[in-house]
């Protein structure tokens, strides 16, 4: 069970929190003149890296806003949570993690 | 005589208050402060249950979580408890236990035949016998799960409460002995929130069995006395003794299951005043790990001879307990510790045949005071069997060879009624490696102990739980922690002086032998146990290496070591330096085991605490609840929501209610509740511009006062929800959802508001419960509705189908729309809920002559499927298009974007004989289909056969005079006039493919 900081709230428990899919993922605008696999690469292709992932959550049982999160999947810390809008910030780990 | 191996005296047992218990239907006697297994000890009874597998004779090994024998069946009726360690039970007045595995008693049982046949239960048993010929299974299966097994689970619900709750610590401490009690210590007086947890009963750990601890000039139990009374009196510290931490989780948090009343009797007006059993969940900043150390059994023949117990135990019963667990024991042991039990055994008046030392030789300090003592020492010696079914009678021992592979023939036998050992100590590193910390082999103490933490998680492995096992070393680490964990968390003040420990005699260097041998070769004559309680030999890990399973988890499987109720808590290091042994490698190269929640079994009552019955989901009742429920109403549950079903009349039938019903709104006016309608104010400059990318159809030139029908579609092009959303003024639109979808609906118009397009500005409002909604439909609605609001103008032009009117109805303001879901002329009339209930009542009065009719969901739908209307997530199922519901005149062909729209175009979207929405008409028109039943177009005599589709709706329709059903069927809409089979129940029924509309396809009744 995750302790992650809410930008608005602080620190809350996984349980109030909807996890809401990968994020930096922008709509094309274009939709219309993408190929069905460029548009399949949008609707269904996801990242799931071992390591840093960038993804959404929404504060399901606090303020609802969404926000990003910079999480490990491999042992869950939170390096980061930022507003939506802002850039991914890049992570360095330290040795041997 | 009662209580023959009670000492005269010692021990922290209360003799002056008696308590008399029931065990196998014999009534016993104990003090307060024993355990059920102490107080058994003391009366002399030591064979306590038969084994899972061999229904071999089995004593009690320990005296803490660790047990794998003592298993007991614990109390009576709907309170009866299996697999209960009896070395855990607080003896009270009244307590009522049963042995278990045994049929018809312990002393004679028919299951004791499986050691007869032991040949036929080796280490993967389960899977040579009983993989062929498989439908023998069933046969095997009843067998096996007869003779095996252990206590009996109660078939009545449980009686008792349970109770859950959430707290923060900047530090939890895990154990309160020496070095828990010191962390407790330091963190508390430097002003850190601390909790202290204890599985046990009484607070101390080793020091309640230690007789020569001084700590700071004082008796080891005066300064836990004392420690435990500076600690009570700070505010910020909370003591839980009876308290297991059992599961460690993500960022620091852990899950303690507390036993408020398991200690009293269960039906003492105390226990019956609180809650059973609290589970706990603790966010920690720090968790400082003071869990202390198990030790291990020596593996050697015939080691589960009731009367065969670890020497620690041993020491614990004599010196906390006052129970001597025999008169006259023999000692093996590897190492140091063992001697300190002797000692303490002579010193309390029970005599100690020997100590047989597999080292070579025995010179420490405590060797030489048992030496003094007139101990009896064999080194390098081992003891080759055990004699005695039902209880010890004797040992056999023999000089070791140089390797300690085999025995000489020089030896002799040792009459006694108790074999203690002792093979070293583990660290209880559970909690540590549930954190999902790793662990590293130590050599010196042939021991696991922490080592790496995983990042994200905060704790520290203090004392014996991390290989540290003198009194003071316990002492420095637990202060450590404790003033560390304060200063991390911000606390300033002194933590302190470190306590300081009386001189502790050393110990010497262990004896890595992890299989004693015997006379005979391994597997032959005697049985070598290493995991008591799931019956695994030596021979069988032998067995496992030979035929290859080699690797921790494949030794595991295959022998089942190391699971059920004790998880290998005694056996796991053994079973693994075995393997290591034989594969001529180190232990940490054959693998670590990794340990899972839970610690020990928590009851299942404790995970659902108060969460039970009509507390297990909020129940969301409209205003108009108490009516229904007047009226006869059984309710249907929809998410959270309870909504009236039907309303019988006395002597009716579900069917002849509903049938009523649907009539009634057809021929003259019906009244349903539909408060239960998700509702969403929308308002902002760009509300219309969002709805047109979240409807699939036009929303901008919608004029205010008016109505539309719309279509909510995934980024997929898959259908989600629909809802009918009317525009209150030029920026202010109000959406209604599904009952059911509200939530998510509400959940996916922020999302895009707030992640893609959060530059616009709309805003979202859950007003479900601020409007409550009534209907009234059918020929005689208008009239109705003109009765009761006399004021309001309810001609075609001034109030048509699909727009909405303010107005005062009963004396109520209402907001009355005109839309409907039967296809007769409907009013949803819709105002503050505190009015419902006059507003429903006016329309009944006034509606009494025109036969009004209040009709439950079942009538709603057989109205909307008589017309063909989908509900959403019962006509679709996630993978459903509009074009497949055969709705493309709700999906704009201008509008340049809405979400979905590019996914229409994929070329599997865009399939010509995707699954389509049409109408089934039974051959027999009193057949009514099963929802779900599976069609094919070609019959078969028997399955296989393709299925084309299934049937989403299926009623019987009053108005038709026959059944309808609604199916998605491959291509259907190109099969019209088909017959397409139904097979199911033993039956095929026919049914002829049409349009999904049967009642009135023009729409002709829309204006009454
Ligand atoms: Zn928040």
């Amino acid at each position: 069970m995750l302790l992650i900081p809410c930008p608005f709230c602080g620190k809350r428990d996984e349980h109030e929190f909807t996890y809401a899919r990968e994020a930096h993922i922008a709509r094309p605008t274009n939709g219309e003149q993408m190929s069905d696999a460029e548009w399949a690469q949008y609707l269904f292709m996801r990242k799931n890296p071992k390591g840093v992932h960038y993804e959404r959550w929404m504060h399901a049982k606090g303020c609802r806003r969404y926000f990003n999160v910079a999480r490990d999947t491999v042992t869950h810390e939170i390096y980061a949570v930022y507003e939506m809008g802002q850039p991914a910030p890049a992570i360095e780990r330290e040795n041997g993690r | 005589m009662s209580q023959v191996n009670r000492l005269p005296h010692g021990g922290r047992i209360d003799r002056s208050k008696p308590l008399r218990f029931v065990f196998d239907g014999r009534a016993y006697d104990g003090y307060q402060g024993d355990t059920l297994a102490s107080a058994l000890l003391a009366n002399g009874i030591v064979l306590v249950g038969r084994s899972f597998k061999y229904h071999r004779p089995r004593g009690i090994l320990s005296a803490g979580a660790e047990e794998p024998n003592a298993l007991i069946q614990l109390g009576q009726g709907a309170r009866s408890e299996p697999n209960i360690r009896a070395t855990q039970i607080e003896l009270y007045d009244g307590l009522i236990a049963e042995s278990q595995n045994r049929w018809p008693s312990l002393t004679t049982d028919f299951g004791a035949v499986n050691s007869l046949f032991h040949r036929v239960f080796p280490s993967g048993f389960y899977y040579k016998t009983f993989m062929w010929p498989k439908s023998f299974w069933m046969k095997y299966e009843h067998f096996i799960r007869r003779m095996a097994g252990l206590g009996k689970c109660p078939t009545e619900p449980d009686p008792d409460r349970y109770d859950k709750l959430h707290a923060h610590a900047d530090a939890l401490i895990v154990g309160a002995g020496p070095a828990g009690l010191a962390a407790a210590l330091a963190a508390g007086r430097a002003g850190a929130r601390v909790i202290l947890v204890d599985e046990q009963q009484e607070m101390g750990g080793s020091l309640l069995s230690d007789r020569h601890a001084a700590i700071d000039g004082k008796p080891g139990a005066q300064w836990v006395a004392d420690a435990l009374a500076e600690l009570r009196s700070m505010p910020e510290v909370t003591l839980l003794p009876r308290t297991v931490a059992f599961a460690y989780y993500d960022h620091n948090l852990v899950s303690l299951m507390e036993r408020v009343t398991d200690h009293l009797s269960p039906t003492s007006p105390e226990a019956l005043s609180q809650p059973r059993q609290r589970l706990w969940r603790v966010r920690a900043k720090d968790v400082i790990l003071a869990t202390g150390a198990i030790e291990r059994p020596m593996v050697y023949a015939d080691n589960d001879r009731p009367g065969c117990m670890l020497a620690s135990a041993a020491q614990t019963y004599v010196n906390r307990y006052g129970a001597a667990p025999g008169k006259r024991a023999v000692i093996m042991a590897n190492n140091d510790s063992a001697y300190q039990v002797a000692l303490d055994l002579v010193d309390a008046g029970v005599s100690v045949a020997a100590i047989v030392d597999v080292r070579e030789s025995a010179d420490g300090e405590l060797a030489a005071a048992a030496r003094a003592r007139g101990i009896d020492i064999l080194v390098n010696h081992a003891i080759v069997s055990v004699a005695g079914k039902l209880a010890v009678r004797e040992v056999e021992v023999r000089r070791m060879a140089g390797d300690g592979k085999s025995v000489t023939s020089d030896g002799r036998t040792i009459s006694c009624d108790m074999v203690l050992s002792s093979g070293g100590w583990q660290p209880s590193v559970h909690l540590f490696s549930q954190s999902r910390g790793k662990l590293t082999w130590n050599q010196d103490i042939l021991a696991f102990v922490p080592d790496r933490l995983l990042p994200g998680q905060n704790n520290h492995s203090v004392g014996a739980a991390r290989g540290v096992f003198s009194l003071s070393g316990c002492l420095v680490d637990g202060h450590a922690a404790g003033t560390a964990a304060a200063t991390a968390a911000g606390y300033t003040q002194s933590a302190g002086n470190t306590p300081v420990a009386n001189a502790q005699p050393a110990h010497g260097p262990m004896r890595a032998l992890w299989l004693v041998s015997s006379t005979a070769p391994l597997g032959h004559k005697a049985k070598h146990f290493i995991d008591y309680q799931n019956d695994v030999t030596a021979a069988d890990v032998a067995l496992a290496h030979r035929e290859g399973y080699r690797s921790v988890e494949h030794l595991k499987r295959y022998t089942t070591m190391g699971m059920a109720t004790d998880q290998g808590k005694t056996s796991n290091v053994n079973a693994l330096a075995m393997m290591a042994d034989l594969r001529g490698i180190s232990v940490p190269e054959v693998g670590t085991t990794t340990f899972r929640p839970p610690y020990t079994p928590v009851t299942i009552g404790a995970f659902s605490g108060i969460d039970k019955g009509d507390f297990l989901d909020p129940i969301r009742k409209t205003p108009l609840h108490s009516w229904h429920e007047q009226h006869g109403a059984p309710f249907e549950t929809v998410g959270q929501w309870h909504r009236a079903w039907y309303y019988p009349k006395p002597g009716e039938t579900m069917h002849d209610a509903v049938n009523r019903e649907v009539k009634a709104v057809r021929t003259s006016v019906g009244i349903v509740d539909a408060s239960t309608l998700g509702k969403i104010d929308i308002q902002g400059p760009d509300a219309a511009w969002f709805l047109n990318m979240v409807y699939t159809n036009a929303w901008t030139k919608l004029e205010p006062g008016r109505c539309r029908y719309g279509l909510m579609l995934g980024e997929d092009g898959m259908v989600m929800d629909d809802g009918v959303t009317s525009r209150i003024t030029e920026n202010h639109f109000h959406m209604t959802t599904t009952t059911g979808g509200a939530a998510r609906v509400m959940a996916w118009l922020e999302d895009w508001l707030q992640c893609e397009w959060p530059d616009k500005k709309v805003y979202l409002t859950s007003v479900t419960e601020q409007w409550a909604v009534l209907g009234i439909s059918g020929p005689m609605a208008r009239k109705l509705l003109s009765e009761v609001a006399p004021d309001m103008a309810l001609d075609d032009q001034s109030f048509p189908h699909l727009s909405f009117r303010d107005g005062v109805v009963a004396g109520v303001k209402c907001r009355v729309y005109r839309i409907t879901f039967t296809g007769e002329a409907t009013y949803e009339i819709n105002m503050a809920p505190s009015y419902a209930m006059h507003v429903w009542r006016a329309l009944m009065q006034a509606g009494e002559k025109y036969g009004i009719t209040p009709y439950g969901t079942e009538a709603m739908h057989v109205l909307r499927a008589e017309k063909g209307f989908i509900i959403v997530g019962q006509e679709t199922d996630g993978t459903t298009t509009p074009q497949d519901l055969g709705m493309d005149w709700i999906v704009s062909k201008q509008k340049p974007d809405f979400l979905g729209k590019r996914s229409l175009q994929r070329a599997d979207t865009k399939r010509p004989d995707r699954k389509h929405l049409v109408g089934l008409l039974t051959e027999d028109p009193n057949e009514v289909l099963p929802e779900g039943a599976q069609i094919v177009a070609e019959l078969k005599d028997k399955p296989p056969m393709e299925m084309v589709g299934h049937v989403t709706s299926s009623y019987y329709s009053p108005n038709c005079g026959r059944s309808i059903a609604m199916a998605l069927v491959r291509n259907g809409r190109n099969r019209m006039g088909e017959t397409l089979h139904l097979p199911y129940e033993g039956k095929v029924v026919k049914a002829k493919v049409t349009e999904p509309k049967f009642y009135d396809p023009e729409g002709a009744r829309i204006n009454g």
